[in-house]
């Protein structure tokens, strides 16, 4: 099937060369599941467990530091009113998009190689959403009041503003965060109830079986399991294109030069769909490293990751070019003005990295398999793709919002040691989730490589 | 009701094909309370035992009605009738502003609705059933495959559903107490 066979040692003859042959069905429930109930904690999840918690401590500083005194602690300031908190809400919740295309979208494209990474990319999803939503009600000014933002029968007889794109932003997240949630932990269920079963510990038995709800595998059950789960999918994939699509809406519905651009929807959602891959490529490398599970997630899952980063990749490129033929085309001094500050201003540096680290570097080199196919290069590559995403929230908001119309209004944003303190602890928040995630759940989904053997063998046989 | 102590005949096979075959015969023999289990979905089962029907797609559109429906009026009345502003004389009902929060809770309600709906027909939270006194019953969520005639069924007779059941390449056949 694959036409650099001989270069992928897993493929044997016929079956996919997305499973390594040899498995069966215990094997698989033996692999997974082990690495939970009976492995030891390793050294290493002990350390890195250790550095997240660390990080998330600090949060936990930034965050009441920030109740206490307020948001003057940050760098921003008149015109840039919304500084890191915005930048790292967005680059968040991009990253948490592709969890939910590979769950949902792969899964209505009916892609087999979508089962060994769907359950730790829906768990990032879920982490990165929780450390995203934190920083619209960080950077209101009075935190405490977020829940105007709610439509609640209140004693003032007031509602919140429909008409804004921030409290679109409120259903928007709530939404795609319950969703995914659901969809996590519908996809669980089946896992959990072998996680009972397996169990030796009575502790582990009685919380694993609570949460399987008593799943017994009953053929009724798959029937309607199967078809709720497809209407999940079917239901995440277009709020995955509209959650994104509502972020964008945050900058389009304003008039500030560089913001208000019809190509910004399409063109965030493909960023959020790069970075996100990109942030499921360094996962997956990582995991399979540590774990062993090279069996399971192998190099035609990287190839796969990796053709679909270059994908996203050639969107996002096709935005920037946009962005700066009309501004050009439009004739409008203000955004001719806009785009060559980006590129020549006091920011330009930083415009220019986000070039190098978003286009020069992946555009370039994910064209060759043999590129697509080295797990370092691919490690390297990833880191890169994220760094360049942030900076590309951190240019449009940042160099829009330094110079618009008025240049007696121009001024500068520098980061102070919260921003970085904030974004860092959020980055601990994530990784702190994550390492409890994959000490005490199976970070493949057990059912699902179930079915892609049995599938394996029905070719066969 | 007179609570029969036997809830039923297990029988253990090792592949989905042998559990498949043992169902359809099953089926065709007239039994109809039967239920099989298995660690992961296996197609033609559910047809095979004679089930069919899932209303979980009907929740699921009436979730997506009910939240297209709820969000939409959510942001009319008060713009309309509620608490109208009039900004430069434009429209109260701006309805393509009101778009993004309908189409999120209509896709919010009929998440709600498949998810909830499908464990509540399920029944499930169930946190004990008699089928997990089935001897190798975890199993089930390994690598082994069963099915169950429950003693309700009409036809069912301990001795000769038994020997039903073992006539099939079944690995080993149990009874199960309630």
């Amino acid at each position: 099937m694959s036409p650099e066979g001989s270069e992928n040692a897993a493929v044997v003859e016929a079956g996919p060369p997305i499973l390594a042959p040899g498995h069966t069905y215990a094997t698989i429930t033996d692999k997974i599941a082990s690495i939970v109930l009976v492995q030891k904690t390793k050294r290493g999840w002990w350390f890195g467990f250790t550095v997240s918690f660390a990080l998330l401590m600090v949060l936990n500083l930034a965050i009441v530091y920030l109740l206490m005194v307020g948001v003057g602690i940050w760098g921003i300031n008149i015109p840039i009113a919304w500084g890191f908190a915005i930048v790292n809400f967005v680059w968040w919740i991009g990253i948490g998009h592709a969890g939910t295309l590979i769950s949902a979208f792969l899964l209505l494209m009916r892609q087999p190689w979508r089962q060994s990474i769907n359950r730790f990319a829906e768990a990032m999803t879920l982490f990165a959403v929780a450390s995203a939503g934190m920083f619209p009600m960080l950077h209101m000014g009075r935190p405490w009041l977020f829940y105007w933002l709610l439509p609640y029968p209140d004693t003032m007889g007031t509602w919140p503003q429909f008409r804004s794109p921030l409290v679109w932003d409120v259903f928007a997240v709530s939404t795609y965060a319950t969703i995914s949630l659901l969809f996590w932990f519908v996809g669980l269920l089946p896992d959990l109830a072998t996680l009972r079963d397996r169990a030796r510990r009575r502790v582990a038995q009685v919380i694993y079986g609570f949460f399987a709800l008593g799943w017994r595998g009953s053929a009724r059950h798959w029937h309607r399991y199967e078809m709720a789960y497809l209407l999940l999918a079917g239901l995440a994939t277009p709020l995955v294109i509209s959650v994104h699509t509502v972020v964008s809406f945050d900058f389009t519905i304003a008039v500030v030069p560089g913001w208000h651009s019809t190509i910004f929807p399409p063109y965030f959602v493909a960023g959020a769909i790069y970075s996100g891959f990109a942030m499921v490529l360094t996962l997956a490398i990582l995991l399979r490293q540590f774990y062993g599970l090279e069996d399971f997630v192998t190099l035609q899952h990287l190839d796969n990751m990796a053709k679909i980063l270059l994908a996203t990749g050639l969107i996002v490129a096709y935005g920037y070019m946009m962005e700066t033929f009309m501004a050009f085309y439009s004739g409008v001094p203000y955004d001719r003005y806009m785009i060559m500050n980006r590129m020549t201003g006091p920011y330009a540096p930083v415009y220019w990295t986000l070039i190098t680290c978003n286009i020069a570097i992946p555009l370039t080199t994910l064209w060759f398999a043999k590129i697509r196919r080295n797990v370092a290069a691919l490690f390297v590559i990833s880191l890169i793709v994220q760094v360049g995403m942030w900076l590309e929230r951190f240019v449009i908001v940042v160099t829009s919002l330094h110079r618009d119309f008025l240049p007696s209004s121009w001024g500068m944003y520098r980061p102070t040691n919260w921003d970085w303190a904030t974004f860092a602890g959020s980055l601990g928040l994530f990784l702190t989730l994550f390492y409890l995630f994959i000490r005490f759940l199976p970070m493949i989904s057990i059912f699902e490589m179930r079915g892609l053997v049995h599938e394996v063998n029905a070719k066969k046989g | 009701m007179k609570m029969n102590p036997l809830y039923g005949l297990m029988a253990e096979f090792e592949t989905t094909g042998d559990l498949l075959s043992a169902a359809q015969h099953a089926y065709s023999a007239g039994y109809r309370q039967i239920d099989a289990f298995t660690p992961f979905p296996v197609e033609g089962l559910a047809e095979a035992i004679g089930f069919h029907q899932t209303y979980v797609s009907l929740l699921c559109l009436g979730g997506g009605l009910a939240g297209c429906l709820g969000g939409f009026l959510l942001q009319y009345w008060p713009n309309v009738f509620g608490y109208p502003l009039n900004i430069g004389g434009k429209p109260y009902n701006s309805w393509p502003s009101f778009i993004p929060i309908t189409f999120e809770l209509t896709v919010l309600c009929a998440g709600l609705a498949t998810v909830f709906g499908m464990l509540i027909l399920n029944g499930l939270p169930t946190p004990y059933h008699p089928v997990f006194n089935a001897p190798r019953f975890e199993l089930a969520t390994n690598n082994r495959f069963f099915l169950c005639i429950k003693a309700r069924d009409p036809m069912f007779d301990a001795q000769q559903t038994r020997q039903f059941l073992e006539g099939m390449k079944a690995h080993e056949v149990s009874e199960i107490e309630s």
